[in-house]
């Protein structure tokens, strides 16, 4: 199965790496994190109440859809956040920062 | 003491409310959630994008560029807060935060101008991987130069459905099919209002005419059925006929949408009175018709208190400044008040005649399978709600999600409010009006864990 998202245009721009879930990504800067997952898998998280996959759904930042987390905890909107060199993602909430 | 004015939302509503504050020499402050002004419409690519307006905006570029270069030339005369989201009010001011820093806003006077978001029916699969809000297949395109599929299907109602799937062909990626739940019949019924705005229906008619033309299936009348697809990925969508024959498209991704839903809680939590608008089938706060709201002091403006579009966006930002510079005594002429309001009526036409056109399905909720979720926040279901409604002898909406928490996610019913309500009503066979709506709590979105106060 290919990524979720097509690129369409604008595949000028630098290339950006960040690393989710501990593997290596391959993003452009400008993109969105929302972007960045979807244009290289098919989801961004899993909903909390039945563990499905979850890849957002609004893009506006209305649905709440596509929280992800930083390696130290920090909750980022998926579809409002840039991405930037070096970003630790993961795609499930990091149970011990949450108690 | 000095006024202390605030705009929230750089749309095109914020945008002109905020220029005519400065054009009467006063310096508001703007708050937008965005990093970039612009709003829906004319929402602009990340800066490191080459696209020209005309390819993002199509026949709408030069009112898009004007609306971003008139927003430059305001900068050094606003107080300017992008990615600034408002999620609260106290007793001092506004709440705002950007990134994990809580500021509080103080105002003598506010402008709203948050605009609107997908209307939507929820349907069995619509939390698979691949089912976006219409609005998010364009802001892939239009904001990220992706699309959310290679065959995608749009599926719901309203002018953003052909205006959409005409984006994606022309972007390269041919639509499977754009399927519509308002029969020829209706829109018909719809058509004499919107001819108050010929230009704007022939390039409606354009579209479908192209995308025909290109071999998409254009089908009106349709009832949804089901998304279908795997935890990866989308397959395809169900759907029966204007003929009630079971059809199956298939596609890789869908987009859905029936018209839009204004973005009112700011005005709920400043305690402004609500009323039900039959015409859009939703409540908004109650406005006179240049903007002033029940509250003295706060004024609304744009699709974020009545769905008339863009240009009327425009035009109503401008008007809802003029009432709050009158109502400061700061002398406005007579002839601009009436020129915009001449304008707003011709467009408020226009709109009703749209509503007409492209109804909200909401006999589509009553039929929803018991297991399809509703609220995609904590996974409610209709059969969740219906329990509500009867087992639990919930009248009202709030009381259905307190009990049974429709609505009680992150997103605060901002997705499956409407549709919620419409299961309820439903099921206690009242019409919709009867069950209220659901109330505005702070935060208005999720605050970060680690929030800061400002100094
Ligand atoms: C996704 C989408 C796509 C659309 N595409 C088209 C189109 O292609 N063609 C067309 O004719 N019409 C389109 N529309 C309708 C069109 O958006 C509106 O008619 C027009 O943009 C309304 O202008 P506005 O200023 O009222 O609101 P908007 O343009 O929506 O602007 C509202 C602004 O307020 C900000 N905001 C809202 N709440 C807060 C808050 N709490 N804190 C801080 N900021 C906030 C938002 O970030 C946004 O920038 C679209 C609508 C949507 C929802």
């Amino acid at each position: 199965m290919p990524a979720l998202f097509r690129r369409v245009d604008e595949t000028g721009r630098r290339p950006v790496r960040l690393i989710v879930d501990g593997h290596e990504i391959d993003a452009l800067e400008g993109d969105t994190l929302l972007t960045a997952l979807l244009t290289n898998g098919h989801r961004l998280r899993r909903n909390e109440f039945d563990g499905k996959p979850r890849a957002g759904f609004c893009l506006m930042g209305a649905c709440q859809d596509c929280w992800l987390w930083t390696e130290t905890g920090e909750e980022l909107r998926a579809c409002s956040t840039e991405v930037r060199d070096d970003m630790r993602i993961v795609t499930q909430e990091v149970p011990w920062l949450n108690p | 003491m000095a006024e202390s004015l605030i705009v929230v939302g750089a749309g095109p509503a914020g945008t002109r409310a905020a220029e005519r504050l400065v054009q009467a020499g006063l310096r508001p402050v703007v708050i937008d959630e965005n990093e970039r002004q612009g709003g829906q419409i004319y929402r602009r690519q990340p800066e490191n994008f080459n696209r020209p307006p005309e390819k993002l905006y199509g026949t709408e570029a030069a009112r898009a560029r004007a609306l971003h270069a008139d927003f430059e030339a305001l900068r050094p005369h606003i107080d300017y807060r992008p990615g600034t989201t408002v999620w609260g009010v106290a007793e001092e001011g506004l709440l705002a935060v950007r990134g994990s820093t809580v500021t509080t806003l103080p105002f003598s006077a506010i402008i709203i101008a948050s605009g609107a978001t997908d209307r939507i029916m929820p349907l069995p699969g619509w939390t698979i991987p691949g089912v976006y809000s219409l609005g998010a297949s364009q802001i892939a395109l239009k904001a990220q130069a992706c699309t959310i599929g290679g065959a995608p299907v749009f599926m719901g109602t309203g002018p953003l459905l052909y205006l959409v799937a005409w984006q994606y062909m022309r972007a390269g990626v041919k639509p499977a099919a754009v399927l519509d739940t308002s029969s020829l019949a209706t829109r018909l019924r719809g058509l004499r209002g919107m001819m108050s705005r010929a230009r704007v229906v022939a390039n409606g008619v354009h579209y479908m005419a192209d995308l025909a033309r290109a071999g998409v299936p254009l089908h009106a009348g349709i009832t949804p059925l089901r998304v279908e697809g795997r935890e990866d990925g989308v397959t395809g969508v169900a759907w029966q006929d204007a003929r009630g024959r079971l059809r199956r498209t298939a596609c890789d991704a869908v987009g859905t949408g029936y018209g839009l839903r204004a973005e009112t809680q700011l005005a709920d939590l400043l305690k402004c009175m609500f009323a039900f608008d039959p015409r859009f089938t939703q409540w908004r706060p109650q406005v006179d018709p240049d903007g002033r709201t029940s509250q003295p002091d706060v004024y609304l403006a744009g699709d974020g208190v009545l769905l008339r579009g863009a240009d009327a966006a425009e035009a109503a930002g401008r008007l809802a400044a003029c009432a709050l510079l009158q109502d400061r005594r700061i002398a406005v002429a007579p002839d601009e008040i009436v020129g915009l309001r001449k304008s707003l009526s011709t467009l408020d036409r226009f709109a009703g005649g749209l509503a007409k056109a492209f109804p909200w399905p909401a006999h589509l909720a009553a039929a929803l399978p018991d297991d399809t979720v509703v609220c995609r926040c904590e996974n409610v279901t209709a059969g969740d709600i219906r329990h509500a409604a009867t087992a639990l002898d919930s009248p009202e909406i709030n009381r259905a999600k307190a009990l049974m928490r429709p609505g009680m996610g992150r997103c605060q019913g901002r997705m499956c409010g409407l549709a919620a309500a419409e299961v309820l009503a439903a099921a206690r066979g009242v019409p919709v009006d009867k069950v209220g709506r659901i109330r505005s709590a702070a935060p208005l979105k999720p605050l970060p864990l680690d929030c800061r106060i400002a100094p």
